[in-house]
């Protein structure tokens, strides 16, 4: 039975993976946040599951807050602003889908190459997993820096964030709890922040790309 | 090679040939429904095929031995797939003759076939579609190819007939690698049988057209042939990928009670399927012609990193 959820988690992995590469290929905004918000549900599913195996309670209550969260709050705050900022469609990207795709699956076989001594140490439950949280930090990463707009870039880091909750669950049955709370709460800041920097932008530029904030500098 | 095995064959050649155009109207059937619009009957490929044997071929006059040829090379090696694809039993005597990879061999060769004969007669319509045929084709074989492998490394063959029974007996486990490669066939497939994400079956707009630009200039018995042809594809695809991910249900060498059990099953799973590939086609929109190999991309890496995850995992 346990070996059975082990597996179940390594499938929650793949998902996250694949929502990964679903976010990196995506041109629409709302589609785009939608697909984070999936993210986060597995998210709350794996972390639970691996809370049920390895039977510490303290999982379920990160799973719970998890769900409050990424499934719940930071949507509906991404909604609202691309609500407010009437942009629910276009993603300009600097490289084209294919070739970041491409890039893509190179970064995924780097992670997995660089995780693979790693989780030989590990004896944990789903330790083949570490190598694909990685490759979900690295791919939200490069999500980041290929586009140009601000709110994919600031889906792009929320999506980071949830790489790393992964390989923290998975690999090491989650981080203490003052931790968990202290960067729960700071995503949240960050969102509302990124939210208000957002607005400032395009008031400034009239647009939100990013590109307009290299004029600021000293001549 | 036993008595059982030979039965098996015949039957599961048969059941091929008289299921597709089945399969074909079932998911016509529940595309209308969907849509809110009056379906046609079940059977209406069966009237289409029925009509079009029954009607003079009319070749043009500079056609060459070709065109009139390639009908019948894309009937028989479509037949000839859903022959080795294990529907119903994997005590099969061709299935030696072709793994998978041969499978996605014979797949191309019904394609160059059927480009040839559409640039055969010189139509800027068949030459329009052969070229995008041939750009979805060298797109979706990588793709459907990575697909298998995920399969074979996990079951240790490229045979299909040992792939099901690898896959179908082992316990109960769950592989993330098969989550991926579903995925990436359910792709492949959609692009493969000219299905709406891709290609329009139902259109004859001539812009947007792919297969049906291809076959403009048949009629008559040839027309039929490819018709059918096409279904057994789609009907061949649906096995392959039942074969991969549901392989429960097929019956094996030596029990031929199995057997009996196989076809019911077979006809439900197919029933599943067809539905939804309905519901696919009715939520998806057609995409731009150039929006297409960025679909294709995605399948293929998705079918790698299966591939990846299988290898990441089983470490």
């Amino acid at each position: 039975m346990s070996e059975l959820l082990a597996q179940f988690v390594n499938l929650l992995g793949a998902l996250l993976l694949m929502l990964a590469f679903a976010m990196i290929s995506q041109r629409r905004i709302l589609t785009l946040i939608n697909l984070f918000t999936l993210q986060g549900l597995v998210l709350v599913v794996s972390t639970a599951v691996v809370g049920y195996v390895t039977g510490q309670p303290h999982l379920y209550l990160s799973a719970g807050l998890t769900f409050v969260l990424k499934v719940v709050l930071i949507p509906v705050l991404l909604h609202r602003i691309i609500d407010r900022l009437e942009i629910r469609w276009d993603v300009e990207t600097l490289i084209n889908i294919p070739t970041t795709m491409l890039i893509g699956i190179g970064v995924v076989i780097f992670a997995f190459n660089l995780a693979t001594p790693i989780a030989m140490l590990s004896t944990s439950l789903a330790r083949g997993t570490l190598g694909i949280a990685l490759a979900c930090v690295l791919l939200s990463f490069l999500m980041m820096i290929t586009r140009a707009k601000a709110v994919p870039q600031v889906i792009g880091f929320l999506a980071m964030e949830n790489g790393l909750f992964f390989a923290a669950t998975s690999a090491t049955y989650g981080m203490p709890m003052v931790v968990e709370l202290g960067i729960a709460l700071d995503v949240l800041i960050g969102v509302l922040i990124l939210g208000v920097f957002m607005f400032q932008i395009r008031e400034q530029f009239d647009s939100l790309d990013i590109r307009h904030l290299e004029k600021l500098k000293d001549q | 090679m036993n008595i059982y095995g030979v039965i098996s064959q015949a039957l599961e050649i048969v059941v091929a040939l008289a299921l597709a155009p089945l399969l074909t109207g079932w998911v016509n059937q529940w595309r209308a429904w969907l849509q809110n619009k009056s379906a046609p009957s079940l059977w209406q490929p069966y009237r289409v095929l029925h009509k079009l044997f029954n009607k003079d071929s009319v070749v043009a006059d500079h056609a060459s031995p070709l065109f009139r040829a390639v009908p019948y090379i894309v009937f028989g090696c479509m037949a000839l797939a859903s022959s080795i694809v294990p529907t119903l039993s994997t005590d099969l005597p061709l299935a030696p003759a072709a793994d998978a990879i041969a499978l996605v061999g014979l797949f191309a060769l019904a394609r160059v076939f059927i480009s040839l004969a559409a640039m055969d007669i010189g139509t800027s319509f068949g030459s329009l579609g052969a070229r995008r045929e041939m750009l979805i084709g060298f797109l979706a074989e990588p793709a459907l190819l990575m697909v298998l492998f995920s399969a074979s490394l996990i079951s240790k063959s490229t045979s299909l007939t040992t792939m099901v029974e690898a896959l179908a007996h082992q316990e109960l486990a769950i592989y993330p690698a098969l989550a991926f490669a579903g995925v990436a066939f359910t792709m492949v497939s959609l692009a493969e049988n000219a299905r709406v994400p891709v290609d329009n079956p139902a259109t004859h707009l001539e812009l947007t057209m792919i297969h049906e630009a291809l076959i403009l200039e048949y009629s008559g018995r040839h027309l039929a042939l490819i018709e059918w042809a096409a279904s057994l594809k789609l009907f061949a695809y649906s096995c392959i990928g039942l074969a991969l991910f549901f392989p429960w249900g097929v019956a094996e060498a030596d029990a031929p009670l199995a057997l009996l059990l196989a076809l019911p099953v077979l006809v439900g799973k197919l029933a599943i399927g067809g539905f939804l590939l309905a519901v696919l086609e009715t939520l998806a929109a057609k995409m731009r012609i150039f929006r297409v190999p960025e679909f294709l991309a995605g399948a293929f890496l998705l079918a790698v990193i299966g591939m990846l995850v299988h290898i990441l995992l089983a470490t």
